[in-house]
């Protein structure tokens, strides 16, 4: 086929050449291709999201037991907001902090596995990796263990006076907290890494030749030509976290309860199906729109190499 | 002039570094004279660029100094350095646009109206109008211009050049080499400039200095390196070289006579490294004529008979083989000048010099063979030294301190 493809005939000449018999088939390929995944995502993505969408203009009157109605009920989200915005500041609050300890803790951590590790190098990302090979709920677990009343975390905190003699982590933010950044540190720290492996090292030596201090040099390179992985990331981690709804319910209590325990317990616990999908649906906009927000700040235009 | 440290001279003095047990730069002592065009040449391997890394900051000397004028700045880091490095790979940097990566320099020291420096910088790189571009945008020849702009901006008081024209092809290179004279006319600050390419060495530098095993062997202009080396490493590293395994027992008034494969010849007292003892008998293979048979061989010259091996055509001069009666190959370039006879292969000639053309080199005493160059080994560059024998590369020339800031 391609022997044929290349030369467009000049006109006149098309009649020597067979016309390409298999042209239609040809652009139908990329189709076909795409269908498997298409309706994957259109049978478990697109149609429950509509029927979440249904549900959540169902008529707050209804039950699981007399049935729901759809009456386009908008009065659905003002409703949800005004029950809930304390859960949804604490989402996107302890989101943030979480974010901002993964990076204080993940941007070192992939600098030095990805530049300074040499031959560690396979080991620690493996090391980062290993706590995916157990399961989220276990993870969790094992914190409560790390930060209960008894533990030795706790009994350090409070020889050294930073908790006061009936202090304590468990149950309080600062675990939510802590459960969210361990949780979702991987997610930050690949995807900085594969950025800050390709950094050319002769870049950082051509900013030391051009006067740039350690400093300068991370401000004006290293931390340009990472920010692709950065942006992946920052959104990679924030995401997630902002949905989560074990680490509070694990670690906390209901005062540190995030709007994804408000929605666990609508659909499983309440049965109040309507606010359940109102309040998804919220959440989801709010992401999206910091999403957009945050890309059209941090940039996704491709460094080129 | 050197003792007197003068204003700007960028002296190394007793410069070693060694990595683990390997030492790229022993004890090496240097002068580059303010202002000049000076170049670091030698096989990869030698030190050289790990001499320019030093010079840079970006290496830490094991001991020695690096002056610039009365100033030691070998412990300083790269950005306190008033000296500035257009790499090999250019390394500009990709997420700026090339007036950000000319004005990195410059910002970096805090200074506010860059636009018509670099406007200006651009110009003289002609590369005027492109600022706006990322270097991806930019060809090869054009990125080094940039890393050039990009260096000379700052006004540094000795440019380093690590092997710059390295990855350009044949053309380009050829440009950029008359480029990079005119640029350093025009700016008068001191270039030093590493590469593995004699020619582009020759064609460029006021002074070379050819690098063997981390210390220098001979240092020069380009054609008194060429017309009189000091070395084999030098006479067969720059150009080619036939050298004949001889021996020599002192002048005799103003001639060395040498014995060589039982044949006798002399040169002057003024073309001898060495006078006694064991030598190389060098001539250039331009320098080497041949003639039919001997009673041919013009007055005053020495010949030597040998069969043609081999001819090369090459257009502007046939390289002939010539194997001697002793069983080495000498190497001839005779030009197409249409003036000379050929010779096809297998054609008993004289292969005859003028003594004045002739160098003597000393020859660690041992095995006598001869040591005709090999053309790959030349174009290479690599290959010299691959095929110098080990004594070669330990053998310790030292001539920087003697000649100075010349």
């Amino acid at each position: 086929m391609t022997a044929l493809a290349p030369v467009p005939a000049p006109s006149g000449q098309a009649a020597e050449a067979p016309p390409p018999p298999r042209r239609g088939r040809h652009r139908l390929l990329p189709y076909l291709l795409l269908l498997p995944g298409a309706a994957w995502l259109g049978v478990f993505f697109a149609a429950p999201m509509l029927q979440l969408g249904a549900a959540s203009l169902y008529d707050p009157g209804g039950s699981l037991s007399t049935g729901y109605v759809l009456t386009w009920a908008f009065g659905n989200y003002p409703a949800a907001v005004q029950a809930y915005w304390p859960q949804f500041a604490r989402a996107f609050g302890y989101a943030g902090i979480a974010l901002v300890l993964a990076l204080l803790t993940g941007y070192p951590l992939a600098y030095a596995i990805a530049q300074k590790a040499g031959r560690w190098k396979n080991l620690l990302l493996v090391c980062v990796v290993a706590p995916m090979f157990t399961s989220f709920l276990v993870r969790t677990l094992a914190w409560k263990t790390i930060l209960s009343d008894n533990g030795a975390l706790v009994g350090l905190l409070r020889d050294v006076h930073l908790l006061g003699p009936d202090g304590r982590l468990l149950a309080t933010p600062v675990a939510v907290v802590l459960g969210l950044t361990y949780n979702f540190l991987p997610f930050l720290v690949l995807p900085l890494y594969a950025s800050l492996e390709r950094l050319d090292r002769r870049l950082l030596e051509a900013a030391g030749d051009l006067y740039a201090s350690g400093v300068q040099t991370f401000r004006r390179v290293t931390l340009p030509l990472s920010m692709p992985g950065l942006t992946a990331g920052t959104l990679l981690f924030f995401i997630p976290a902002t949905g989560d709804y074990i680490n509070a319910e694990l670690l906390g209590t209901p005062n540190e309860y995030m709007i994804g325990n408000v929605i666990d317990s609508a659909f499983l616990v309440r049965l109040d199906y309507p606010q359940g999908a109102a309040l998804s649906f919220l959440l989801m906009a709010a992401i999206l729109a910091l999403v957009f927000g945050y890309l059209r700040r941090a940039g996704t235009e491709e460094v080129p190499r | 002039m050197g003792h007197e440290s003068p204003a700007g001279d960028l002296r190394l003095t007793n410069l070693t570094k060694r990595f683990g047990v390997l030492t790229a730069v022993d004890d090496l002592d240097l002068t580059v004279p303010q202002g000049s065009f000076f170049a670091l040449l030698g096989a990869s391997g030698c030190g050289k660029t790990t001499t320019l890394r030093m010079i840079a900051g970006l290496e830490a000397p094991t001991s020695g100094q690096v002056l610039l004028g009365d100033r030691d700045i070998a412990r300083l880091r790269p950005y306190q350095r008033p000296v500035n490095t257009v790499f090999q790979s250019y390394a500009l940097f990709p997420h700026l646009d090339v007036a950000e990566n000319v004005a990195f320099g410059l910002r970096r020291r805090g200074i506010r109206n860059v636009d018509d420096q670099v406007r200006r910088m651009l110009a003289l790189v002609q590369l005027d109008g492109s600022g706006r571009r990322r270097p991806a945008q930019l060809s090869g020849g054009q990125q080094q211009r940039v890393a050039l702009a990009r260096a000379l901006v700052n006004h540094p008081r000795v440019l380093l050049l690590d092997e710059p024209l390295g990855a350009l092809d044949l053309k380009l290179r050829r440009q950029m080499q008359i480029e990079l004279r005119r640029i350093q006319n025009e700016v008068g600050i001191t270039f030093v400039h590493v590469t593995h390419d004699q020619e582009e060495a020759m064609t460029m530098a006021d002074t070379v200095a050819v690098m063997n095993a981390g210390r220098i062997e001979q240092l020069g202009a380009p054609a008194d390196l060429y017309e009189f080396p000091a070395t084999a490493f030098v006479a067969n590293f720059l150009g080619q070289s036939n050298l004949l395994a001889a021996e020599a027992a002192g002048p005799a008034g103003a001639d060395v006579p040498v014995t060589a494969h039982g044949a006798r010849f002399s040169l002057p007292v003024g073309r001898a490294r060495s006078d006694r003892g064991a030598v190389y008998l060098g001539v250039r293979p331009e320098k080497l004529h041949l003639a039919g048979s001997a009673d041919q061989v013009p007055d005053g010259h020495q010949h030597v008979d040998g069969v043609v091996t081999d001819a090369s055509y090459v257009g502007v001069s046939t390289q002939y083989l010539i194997r001697t009666g002793w069983g080495s190959e000498l190497v001839a370039f005779a030009a197409n000048s249409g003036l000379g006879q050929r010779f096809p292969v297998g054609a008993p000639v004289a292969a005859h010099w003028d003594p004045r053309h002739a160098f003597l080199l000393p020859r660690e005493p041992g095995p006598t063979d001869d040591r005709p160059d090999r053309p790959a080994a030349r174009r290479a560059g690599e290959g010299a030294v691959a095929n110098a024998p080990r004594h070669l590369l330990r053998r310790v020339v030292r001539p920087a301190k003697r000649r100075g800031a010349a």
